[in-house]
């Protein structure tokens, strides 16, 4: 059975309310086509999980200045002040994690853990609302595994099975956010018959891809 | 000084604090300044937060490379023996110690080594991006800053910006000045010959205590 499908096939796949993360760090590595898609479609009231929300209009961006972002759980909103706008007058929540915090919050729901110790946020707004353990003399925040719906990732070269390789810094999220969701959904610069990757070049298993869909320009 | 100038006197003696072989996390913005100051001899591995090592400088108009940018988006250029990782990765290498430095901004510290440059509440909330883990993991926290902004101090008793960490500042580089974070006092440590003592410690909230070996700051 082909995991190769047309944008429209993956659109039905993605409805209002969802949860959805986003590969990509200001627009590198960011899964563009399907994003224009589901701004086509007009999705609403979405859970949006990525680094940064982009700029106004690129990768993320695009689904925060069209309005379909009810909740945004990011690190980074600076480079698109739409973002900021709408945070302020209250039309979308957002929920700032430290990139590293982020990062492994994401690989934690696929790796199967229930949280993680960390120092970073101590002593700031961060640590509001979280357990604080100490070991030994050092105190840390528990914080906890965070997975969605569906996970949109950007690979370079995907084979038909589903491996997929990320060209240079394109790689950032994407391999975490795999791992992490219900739906997995990359879109391809290029598709390339199985064996086509060297497996010792693989960076995410095809195991983990559900759909694949051929990026068009 | 105009601030062209400002910015280079700090980031020419931020360079100054870098050994062969260090790994370093430059920020956005002057702290990027400081990779045209590295002498030669000295061998820096640039780690940039978005998924590699061995960062090189700013791509030339032309000849930027597809998927090679920096945390801040701008194209760059890799030096041989560079790798790319995931952002686990990344926040592994940031988180658990194996930065020797890095170089921040800021909008204010203070005399315990606080930090606050991610928020001003009510008017700029661009978020923390990767600055949390960079400044409680790395092993030397360097901030780079002018000394004052538009006339406010900057260099204070306490911060009352919300913090980005707590007391993990180890030196602050401005261009009238080197100061230490030592047991939650500052140490004056280096003095921009341009500025009296009385000058420096005018325009700083925070009591600074002279360094007995008190030195001119290299402009």
């Amino acid at each position: 059975m082909t995991k190769i499908k047309t944008l429209e096939e993956v659109l039905t796949h993605i409805q209002d309310d969802m949860s959805i993360m986003i590969g990509g760090f200001l627009g590198t590595g960011t899964p563009e086509y399907i994003i224009d898609g589901l701004v086509d479609k007009g999705v609403k009231n979405l859970t949006i999980i990525g680094n940064d929300s982009g700029f106004e209009n690129s990768g993320i961006g695009k689904l925060i200045t069209n309005k379909l972002v009810k909740k945004l759980i990011t690190s980074h909103i600076g480079t698109n002040p739409e973002t900021g706008r709408q945070m302020n007058q209250g039309e979308m929540e957002v929920d700032l994690v430290p990139q590293g915090t982020l990062a492994e919050r994401i690989r934690s729901a696929g790796a199967g853990l229930g949280g993680f110790l960390t120092p970073t946020g101590i002593g700031t707004l961060v640590e509001e609302g979280k357990e604080k353990i100490t070991i030994g003399d050092k105190e840390y925040l528990l914080e906890l595994p965070l997975k969605a719906d569906v996970a949109l990732l950007k690979g370079t070269k995907v084979d038909v099975k589903g491996n997929i390789y990320y060209d240079k810094a394109a790689r950032n999220f994407n391999p975490l956010m795999a791992m992490a969701a219900e739906l997995v959904i990359v879109e391809a610069e290029e598709i390339v018959e199985a064996g086509e990757i060297d497996p010792d070049h693989v960076m995410t298993p095809g195991i983990f891809v559900d759909i694949i869909v051929k990026e068009v320009k | 000084m105009d601030n062209n100038q400002i910015k280079n006197i700090i980031a020419k003696r931020v360079a100054k604090e870098f050994q062969n072989g260090f790994v370093v996390n430059l920020g956005i913005g002057l702290p990027t300044l400081v990779a045209n100051y590295v002498p030669e001899e000295v061998e820096v591995i640039l780690q940039s937060e978005n998924g590699f090592v061995g960062m090189g400088p700013l791509a030339e108009a032309g000849k930027e490379i597809k998927d090679l940018v920096n945390a801040g988006a701008m194209p760059v250029t890799l030096v041989p023996g560079a790798a790319f990782f995931d952002s686990a990765t990344s926040f592994a290498i940031i988180r658990g110690g194996h930065v020797d430095v890095t170089v921040l901004g800021a909008l204010q510290v203070d005399e315990k080594g606080n930090l606050a440059n991610w928020m001003v509440p009510g008017s700029m909330v661009p978020g923390m991006g990767g600055a949390m883990d960079l400044v409680v993991g790395a092993k030397k926290v360097i901030v780079a800053m002018t000394h004052t902004a538009k006339g406010a101090k900057k260099i204070l008793k306490q911060c009352d910006l919300p913090l980005t960490a707590k007391e993990q500042v180890n030196l602050i580089i401005t261009e009238m000045g080197v100061i230490e974070v030592v047991n939650r006092r500052l140490i004056l440590r280096e003095i921009n010959p341009h500025f009296t003592l009385e000058e420096v410690q005018a325009l700083t909230d925070a009591e600074l205590i002279i360094c007995e070996d008190l030195k001119a700051m290299e402009v």
